[in-house]
């Protein structure tokens, strides 16, 4: 899908070219190409060198995908210290950069709190 | 506590982590944040109601003198971005996919749990400071939400209110762009095992595609506001003429992503809608594999039409888009076609997501024909910034996102919280708003034919547009009342609780084959997959769904409850007729 996406646009961003000689809406159209071929291209790289998955074969039963689908994190603070302080360095885009000091000091935080939540990942 | 989750988990799991304030803080469930987004969307959805019913007020006489000339600009601006940027788009994708996607793909989690907390704590944070901007002194943004260039400079609209409203459109673009990454990685790599991908239930494909379309469309919006920013504060000139910028440019990136947004905005819902007339007609969707390739190239079409918005400018290529434009009504219209085949001999239940979805057909079909008129750039130049296309995109987005928004929170309100809404208030409510809406929106058509702009916050008692816009105000009470109702309905809902059971609309999908509201990790127990109907064939095992496309078999169309038909003697073929509907 993400082929087509690529191809789409190649596509459309030839015509639009060629009829409007415009270059802000082509360059989007050319990006927009890339955003489709680049993660298209990769999927389809590891699906040739991939097994089959249960999901993918229509036959499968529940209990052919048994094991471990994953690991997911519990409970953390850390996704709300970083969106507080990504809204606070946004915030000193409008009142100046008193805002950023306190931003960064709990985006620091926060990242150091996500990377030691991930590496031990006991009881948060 | 990080969790090593197996699909058969032979006890049920204990809730983990914290309650109280807390949990709703800290918690990376996906169901947890699903109600969060769902919830606060829904609070800027009535603070900009409310908004629109002080605009509706202002209009309802000539020189009305309820708000200024300012205030009102204002609220045109905030009615805008609050139900575009955080309602409409964050109650579908951040709501009502978070809650629901993994679930109907019977997944344990989202893919990236905490990156999915931060999403929704941006899109909180960039929400509130959007409307803080009327605390400051110079009020709100005022350039209306397209915030178009020379407008939107330092010198016409100073103040520290726009500028919030550029950092919290960064913030929540940011929050969608990460849940759009979420939801990808999430339908490609944790689905049940047997369900393919032409086995998804139509919602979850929708929103594979509108979360490609959010990763196209909002980078681009993301970046226009960096550079709006810097032409107000460090002296750029990439919007202004004086400068030798391109003013124009602004419109280009803007409306690269304004137009795939307004598709982002209606595929959840399409989505919703095709779910809904499906369980509700007791029918598997008419034409699944047509339905999907109709939502793709709606996506597709949708990000090469940007400058249909901006025929009057005169810079853009007429023919291109417009022909463009016209193309998006095929795979339309293949939607409609699908829907109505969905309920054609299916034994329909009129229940209230029912009603909303079928209303939802009859207004969203008034919205799409005059967007064909406005697809055609002669006409486009005759009604362009009146009220015309004030009633064109309220009718496709008010269809869209209220009609089917609300069609998808009477279904899904009992898997959310376990307990069913009133089916009389609903039904009320539903009266009410689909009145409300004709009588709301359609005199604004005859108003812009008329020739009133759209953006004025009053008008003369010699233009004769009086009776139109008093008409249209009292549309808008209509409006009010139902939402009320709902309101309503969701006090009452949680005063008396009704159980809702697990399954109460005997709904098709694996959704519904866990306990409502779900335990922590989802699933217990999930059924066989062999069509894009599970839950169906295992409690219907007499008329199962044939999978349309078995590998190596002849394909059998996707229309009525088929292994019934295919066996002489047995019912009248328009599936599961045994009666047990449970009435709520």
């Amino acid at each position: 899908m993400l082929l087509f996406v690529g191809a789409f646009f190649a596509a459309v961003c030839g015509i639009y070219w060629y009829l409007s000689n415009e270059t802000s809406g082509t360059m989007m159209l050319l990006g927009t190409c890339l955003l489709g071929a680049l993660p298209g291209g990769y999927y389809y790289w590891w699906s040739r060198r991939m097994r089959p998955r249960p999901e993918d074969d229509p036959e499968a039963a529940p209990a052919d995908g048994a094991g471990v689908v994953g690991a997911f994190p519990g409970s953390s603070i850390w996704p709300f210290v970083l969106g507080i302080s990504a809204a606070s360095i946004g915030l000193s885009l409008v009142f100046g950069l008193w805002s950023a000091v306190f931003g960064f000091v709990l985006a620091t935080a926060a990242v150091i709190g996500v990377i030691r939540e991930s590496r031990r990942g006991g009881l948060v | 506590m990080a969790f090593a989750v197996e699909r058969t988990i032979p006890v049920p799991a204990e809730e983990h982590g914290p309650s109280g304030l807390l949990k709703w803080i800290t918690s990376t469930d996906h169901k947890v944040i699903g109600k969060s987004y769902a919830i606060t969307s829904f609070v800027f959805f009535l603070l900009a109601g409310l908004m629109a019913m002080l605009m509706r007020t202002q209009l309802a006489s000539p020189d009305n003198t309820i708000v200024t000339q300012h205030l009102y600009n204002e609220l045109f601006t905030m009615h805008g971005s609050l139900m575009l940027y955080l309602f409409a788009g964050p109650f579908a994708f951040g709501g009502l996919a978070n809650f629901i996607v993994p679930l109907q793909i019977g997944a344990p989690d989202m893919a990236f749990p905490r990156l999915n907390a931060l999403s929704y704590w941006l899109y909180a944070s960039g929400g509130i400071i959007m409307i803080s901007g009327f605390l400051t002194t110079g009020g709100a943004a005022d350039f209306g939400w397209v915030s178009y260039a020379p407008l939107s400079s330092s010198i016409n609209t100073p103040g520290a209110g726009p500028d919030m409203w550029i950092v919290a459109i960064a913030l929540t673009g940011f929050s969608a762009i990460f849940t759009g990454v979420n939801i990808c990685a999430t339908v490609f790599y944790l689905r049940a095992p047997g369900l393919t991908m032409f086995r998804l239930p139509i919602f979850t494909w929708n929103m594979l595609v509108t979360a490609i379309l959010i990763l196209i469309a909002f980078p681009v919006l993301t970046s226009a506001m960096v550079m709006l920013w810097c032409d107000r504060h460090i002296g750029s000139h990439i919007f202004t003429a004086t400068g030798g910028g391109v003013p124009v440019l602004w419109q280009n990136l803007f409306w690269f992503f304004g137009h795939p947004e307004v598709y982002i905005l209606a595929l959840p819902y399409f989505g919703i809608v095709t779910d809904v007339l499906a369980v509700f007609s007791r029918k598997p969707v008419f034409g699944y594999r047509g339905m999907v390739f109709a939502t793709m190239s709606i996506a597709a079409l949708s990000t090469s039409v940007w400058a249909h918005h901006m025929f009057t400018t005169g810079t853009v290529l007429l023919p291109f888009f417009s022909i463009m434009s016209y193309l998006i009504a095929v795979p339309t219209g293949i939607k409609f076609f699908n829907w109505i085949g969905t309920m054609w001999r299916g034994s329909l239940k009129f229940d209230t997501p029912m009603l909303f979805a079928v209303g939802f057909l009859v207004v969203f079909l008034f919205g799409g024909v005059t967007g064909i008129i406005l697809a055609s750039p002669p006409l486009d130049f005759a009604v362009h910034d009146t009220y015309f296309v004030v009633a064109h995109f309220h009718e496709v987005l008010f269809g869209t996102v209220v009609f089917g928004g609300f069609a998808g929170i009477y279904y899904w309100y009992p898997k959310f919280t376990g307990r069913m809404m009133r089916e009389g208030l609903g039904k009320v409510s539903f009266w009410f708003m689909l009145v409300g809406f004709f009588v709301t929106f359609m005199p604004q058509y005859w108003l812009g034919l008329h020739g009133m702009p759209r953006r004025v916050a009053d008008y003369s008692p010699l233009s004769g547009w009086t009776l139109f816009n008093r008409v249209s105000t009292l549309g808008a009470y209509l409006l009010f009342i139902s939402v009320a109702i709902m309101m309503v309905n969701f006090l009452v809902s949680w005063l008396k609780p009704v159980p809702a059971g697990d399954n109460p609309w005997d709904g098709h999908t694996l959704e519904w084959a866990t306990s409502s509201p779900p335990p922590h990790h989802n699933f217990y127990w999930i059924p066989p997959i062999r069509s894009e109907r599970p839950l169906w064939d295992h409690n219907h095992p007499d008329c199962r769904t044939i999978d349309t496309h078995p590998p190596g078999e002849q394909r059998v169309p996707a229309a009525v409850g088929a292994e019934a038909d295919l066996r002489p003697g047995h019912g009248t073929g328009t599936g599961h007729e045994s009666g047990e509907g449970e009435e709520p």
